[in-house]
């Protein structure tokens, strides 16, 4: 077999991306100290409780109970950094014109869907997709789109007086601070089916985010 | 001689030297993870962070101005059942003749509930918001702090500045707040003796207390026993827990 290397990643998207997972952690579990405090949202169908954000034994497992303050002070100083980085990244897909491989086309919205029902292995054959497929187009939009949501949201509650606008245009100080909430479960999620995926798709993906580089066959 | 590499001799390089770089690069965030945690407390705040609130008081803080009010909302929204999160300090019984202690620089006195009644009532219903992350409609009434520095001519340090702090304490000095200045002038700052249209109940602060909706609950302190002026920073009960001194909304 011949090889050749076929490059993927460019060095700076992949400073952004790892630059991200650890500021993005640490906003998430500073916000899990904040959120500890009153944590009262709860998935209900009447009066039956599906789910509860969180049973005790998570903040326990996690060692999350008891430190307001110091979650907060991680956060608001975290935030420039979560920040910085976003605003960079997106300035960088722009000028670099990355974005057309990550901005949804007309058709992914329904192409996202067969490559969704393909990695179930409910369809046999998938057409081409480009760097990204399709449910990445829309699904790593998405999570820049609500990276800046949480930005939006978490100042509609960090100064709902001084930015009362936006704390008003977001529903409110109570409602700012449930979307700002369910924005951080959305990460959470996305994180799990991402590492899954990551796992799916092999060493050879996986090392690209690392290397900037594929080897593929020569053909 | 430079010999060729072959194409698996590139991989081989590039994918280590990728790695290597990988591994020297994480040292960033958790270098700064490190330093951040080992550095010294600044009143129970790791000092990077403290620093990094301050910064954030002082940006934020230029935001602020008595054009930025609270919103506010009809008394029939407000809540009949107010909650109650902290009793410290209200643990000793209320004189009978009680006062407020008043320090301004050389001038000291004391002053009755009844001469602050006297004073033009306001009253706001605002969204009462504590740290913890709950929020409350509640209903106040009182005299705006700011109605009292000018009436008894407190608070101003010479002919053109004010004092940058206002300090309060509860009279067993058992909890105490720290503001600043621009926050206890601003319009919606009241020293409180109603609540829902009728005097305190103790749990709530009686016989007076704070009410400032510009910063996070615990700066409302009640029972006011002492206030004093200052240009440094006053005690603040929850900032030594390591807190946000500003506590800004």
């Amino acid at each position: 077999m011949i090889k050749k290397i076929v490059h993927k990643h460019p060095l700076a998207l992949r400073w952004f991306h790892w630059l991200n997972f650890p500021l993005l952690f640490v906003m998430i579990w500073s916000g899990m100290l904040i959120y500890w405090a009153n944590d009262i949202y709860k998935i209900k169908i009447g009066e039956t409780v599906l789910f509860n954000f969180f049973p005790e034994s998570v903040y326990a497992f996690f060692g999350l109970s008891g430190q307001l303050a110091k979650g907060m002070a991680w956060h608001f100083a975290m935030m420039w950094l979560f920040t910085i980085n976003g605003i960079l990244y997106v300035l960088y897909t722009m000028i670099s014109g990355e974005w057309r491989l990550i901005l949804p086309t007309k058709n992914s919205f329904k192409e996202a869907w067969q490559v969704v029902l393909y990695d179930l292995g409910m369809k046999k054959i998938l057409h081409a997709q480009e760097k990204y497929n399709a449910a990445q187009r829309v699904i790593y939009t998405l999570v820049i789109v609500m990276g800046f949501g949480s930005i939006l949201t978490g100042w509609a509650i960090f100064r709902p007086i001084q930015i009362s606008w936006l704390t008003t245009i977001l529903g409110g100080y109570e409602a700012a601070r449930l979307e700002h909430f369910v924005l951080t479960i959305i990460f959470m999620l996305f994180f799990i089916v991402h590492i899954l995926q990551v796992i799916k798709a092999g060493w050879n993906n996986f090392q690209s985010i690392i290397t900037g580089f594929e080897v593929k066959e020569k053909s | 001689m430079k010999e060729e590499l072959t194409t698996d001799q590139q991989i081989r390089r590039k994918t280590v030297k990728a790695f290597v770089g990988f591994g020297i690069a994480s040292l960033i965030p958790l270098g700064l993870w490190k330093w951040v945690n080992s550095s010294p407390r600044l009143n129970n705040a790791l000092a990077p962070l403290r620093k990094t609130l301050e910064f954030n008081e002082k940006l934020t803080g230029k935001l602020l101005s008595n054009s930025h009010l609270a919103p506010t909302f009809p008394v029939s929204q407000a809540q009949k059942k107010v909650r109650v999160n902290g009793g410290v300090g209200l643990l000793d019984s209320i004189e009978k003749n009680y006062k407020v202690k008043i320090e301004s620089g050389d001038l000291k006195f004391e002053v009755a509930l009844d001469e602050l009644k006297a004073l033009p009532k306001h009253e706001i219903v605002f969204e009462f918001k504590c740290i913890e992350g709950w929020s409350q409609i509640q209903h106040w009434g009182g005299v705006r702090f700011v109605d009292v520095m000018n009436h008894y001519k407190i608070g101003q340090k010479d002919a053109e500045n004010l004092y940058e702090y206002v300090g309060m304490e509860t009279p067993d000095d058992k909890y105490y707040v720290g503001v600043d200045m621009p926050s206890m002038v601003h319009p919606q700052t009241i020293l409180a003796y109603e609540m829902n249209g009728k005097p305190l109940l103790k749990k709530h602060g009686s016989p007076l207390r704070l009410i400032i909706p510009v910063k996070y609950g615990y700066k409302s302190l009640k029972k006011i026993g002492v206030i004093k002026f200052s240009d440094t920073r006053p005690k603040d009960y929850w900032a030594l827990f390591g807190y946000d001194y500003f506590a800004g909304l």
